[in-house]
């Protein structure tokens, strides 16, 4: 099967090792892994923030570089939302309707991918240590990715599962908003790190790096001792 | 009062919502128990999607239609003996109330608890006009005792606790007891009931109005609004036009969702449907009735994109859901409609110029919108918003503007892009140290004023694939 990664802009530039482990994880399970060079930013930073004229530009940019893939497959539950809200955007725009429900009709996450269309449960990954986890509010209500994560966290060999209480809440990113309203985003950041502590894990795990950003880069600050580790990460150790 | 409430700025607001200690405990400890409550009754009646899919059905076909089922409302109100009076703003709806009370030489009103009303600064309106004017509801009258604006759409007092109550009853009632809850409601009774017996006027809210037979309903669990409704002689409900059902079992369905989601209940204690005045064979009701049909700023709603908004039933499932909400308080929000659904409906009751910050008070992480009992897209209201005060308003700041259009340039060249996947680690160096950033320049001291930017990586996954894929060749 063939499959174009989305590495998202945040992964490309601040964490490259979880491209490498989404790349790796597709190949294990059989895929052939292309990158089309030519793809940036899903728009959502100025999309959110109420510039829609310059997010179209990132989003056709996008409708550009995967205009040949048969299935794309990103390391996050937001990007790929975002990819899913594009037919919405150019609805009724004779140019670039049909390349928005079809880039967003072959786009998935990357556990999705590996259990809805692959039907892959098990990567055959090995981990040690206790682990929670934090269900981005994107993944979770907007692209509708639930179990997937879950299903392949418990069956990754050594790996002890601790629950996240109030797992549902938000972390406080929100993109723009951590930068735009970061008092507030402080006290919900905060409220999220005490219950990470509150599990007692020694590694945060999620599915999203802008909500692991936050959240770590709140922990660090705070000395907390727990690592933060992309699910990718996890899977393909 | 009108929407707006205070006068300071949202930053002020803010910062005095954070540091409100005990306001933002009993704020989680509610939010907490009415959450649990919620997904509860609706795991308790089973197809919760399904109700929630109806719900939005019932609303949106009512609101596609609204001007016959407010003519056939209006019709079968007037049919049963009482008045209609549609008013197009605030303004008109005080006065014709003004000229209710004054016709009927009435001296003392009391209400039950009513958003509408607060929203028109009724109570201020009548007050001015001579009228003695006292809230029933126990949560509205401890603020009305004390001057202060609600902080919730449903449980008005949530930020307020039995200490500080207790001495509001001390300060303004002369109540020397304690501060247990059953003693300050028992007080509460005492003082209402002689309120409830001397008043000539009562005024309602109504939570919908059912078009098929004119009725008023009233969801409640004080009883309060019963008394408000039997023993004064001129009965008077004021609702916001949009707040109405087509049929009795359009009302069975959305008084199901709003309870359920609002307190977790599957019905409160008293569900009062009032149609029209007292008949002679009657032993209760009102002799004279009036239904004000407020409008004030809904109609330029309708047939726009937000039009769902005027879908809400004002149960605040999303304001209990919020997580900024729960830290910054409900008075944080400038408006008697606080929470997500107050951020989205505020800008467009009373504009964007003292509203403007609203619509960026959340993350969009869409919790408001998966609570929604009627499916209102919450979150994506706050982005329409946004592209508004973006493009049309002009409100954004100069900053943000010039930054997301070298976001465009940036986004549209695969060069430009790829060039910044390769700079990022050197343009961050000087402010980096230990692989983070503690202090970061510009507009990235918002983040590291609060936390730490990780530094970006070594090798970016570019230049990793391009050099894995030249091994994999050779």
């Amino acid at each position: 099967m063939k499959v174009s990664l989305f590495i998202t802009c945040l992964c490309d530039i601040m964490s490259s090792d979880v491209g490498k482990d989404t790349v790796e994880i597709l190949e294990k399970v059989g895929c052939e892994v292309d990158f089309p060079e030519l793809q940036t930013c899903c728009g959502q930073p100025a999309y959110n923030s109420g510039y829609l004229k310059e997010s179209k530009e990132s989003m056709k940019q996008m409708m550009r570089a995967f205009k040949d893939s048969e299935y794309v497959v990103g390391p996050s539950g937001s990007c790929v939302a975002m990819l899913h809200e594009y037919p919405h955007i150019f609805k009724g725009d004779p140019e670039w309707e049909e390349a928005a429900n079809d880039l967003a009709g072959k786009s998935y996450e990357l556990t999705q991918f590996l259990v809805d269309v692959l039907g892959v449960t098990d990567v055959g990954s090995k981990f040690k240590g206790t682990v929670t986890y934090h269900p981005s509010c994107h993944m979770t209500r907007l692209l509708g990715v639930k179990d997937a994560p879950m299903t392949l966290l418990e069956n990754v060999k050594g790996l002890e599962f601790v629950e996240l209480p109030v797992k549902e809440d938000c972390c406080g990113f929100g993109g723009t908003f951590a930068v735009k309203n970061p008092v507030i985003s402080e006290q919900m950041v905060q409220e999220k790190t005490e219950h990470v502590t509150e599990t007692g894990a020694e590694y945060l795990v999620g599915g999203d790096m802008g909500c692991l950003m936050n959240i770590g880069g709140r922990m660090t600050r705070n000395g907390q001792p727990v690592k933060v580790l992309h699910i990718a990460n996890i899977l393909n150790q | 009062m009108s929407i707006r409430i205070g006068t300071n700025s949202f930053e002020q607001r803010i910062q005095e919502g954070i540091k409100n200690d005990f306001m933002r405990g009993a704020v989680s400890s509610a939010q907490g128990r009415f959450r649990s409550g919620r997904l509860k009754a609706a795991e308790e009646l089973g197809n919760w999607e399904d109700w929630r899919t109806l719900g939005e059905e019932i609303r949106n076909h009512t609101m596609e239609n609204l001007d016959y089922y407010l003519q056939q409302l209006s019709d079968q109100v007037s049919k049963r003996g009482g008045n209609v009076f549609f008013a197009e703003t605030a303004e008109e709806a005080n006065e014709y109330i003004q000229n209710v009370i004054k016709n009927k030489n009435g001296k003392k009103v009391v209400k039950s608890k009513s958003m509408v009303t607060e929203e028109i600064g009724l109570n201020k309106a009548l007050e001015e006009a001579g009228s003695e004017v006292v809230e029933t509801d126990l949560g509205e009258w401890i603020l009305q005792l004390d001057e202060d604006p609600p902080s919730h759409i449903v449980t008005p007092a949530l930020h307020k606790n039995k200490e500080q109550i207790r001495e509001t009853f001390a300060a303004k009632k002369g109540y020397d007891k304690t501060d247990k809850p059953e003693e300050l409601a028992l007080f509460a009774r005492e003082q209402l009931r002689k309120d409830f017996l001397s008043a000539d006027i009562g005024i309602t809210g109504c939570n919908f109005a059912v078009a098929e037979s004119g009725a008023v309903t009233l969801v409640t669990n004080e009883g309060n609004a019963r008394l408000v409704t039997s023993l004064p002689d001129t009965q008077i409900s004021v609702m916001g036009m949009e707040r109405l059902v087509p049929t009795w079992e359009d009302l069975e369905v959305l008084v199901s969702l709003l309870t359920r989601s609002a307190v977790g209940q599957k019905l409160t204690s008293y569900v009062t449907s009032l149609t029209g005045t007292r008949l002679e064979d009657e032993v209760d009701g009102p002799e004279e009735f009036h239904l004000v049909i407020v409008d004030n700023g809904r109609s330029k709603i309708l047939g726009t994109e937000f039009q769902s908004a005027l879908h809400c039933i004002r149960c605040a499932a999303c304001i209990n859901a919020c997580p900024v909400y729960r830290h910054v308080g409900g008075h944080s929000y400038g408006s008697i409609y606080p929470g997500p659904i107050g951020a989205v409906l505020t800008p467009l009751l009373d504009g964007y110029e003292d509203h403007k910050e609203l619509p960026y008070a959340s993350t969009l992480c869409a919790a408001c919108t998966e609570a929604c009992p009627v499916k209102i897209p919450l979150h994506e209201h706050l982005i329409r918003h946004r592209q508004i005060i973006v493009e049309k308003e002009n409100k954004a700041p100069k900053g943000e503007k010039l930054a997301m259009k070298g976001f465009a340039k940036w986004g549209s060249s695969p060069a430009a892009y790829k060039m910044s996947t390769k700079m990022a680690r050197t343009a961050l160096k000087p402010w980096t140290k230990d692989e983070k950033i503690e202090n970061g320049p510009g507009p990235m001291k918002g983040w590291t004023n609060v936390r730490d930017f990780p530094a970006p990586s070594k090798q970016s996954f570019r230049s990793w694939y391009k050099t894995r894929k030249k091994g994999d060749e050779s």
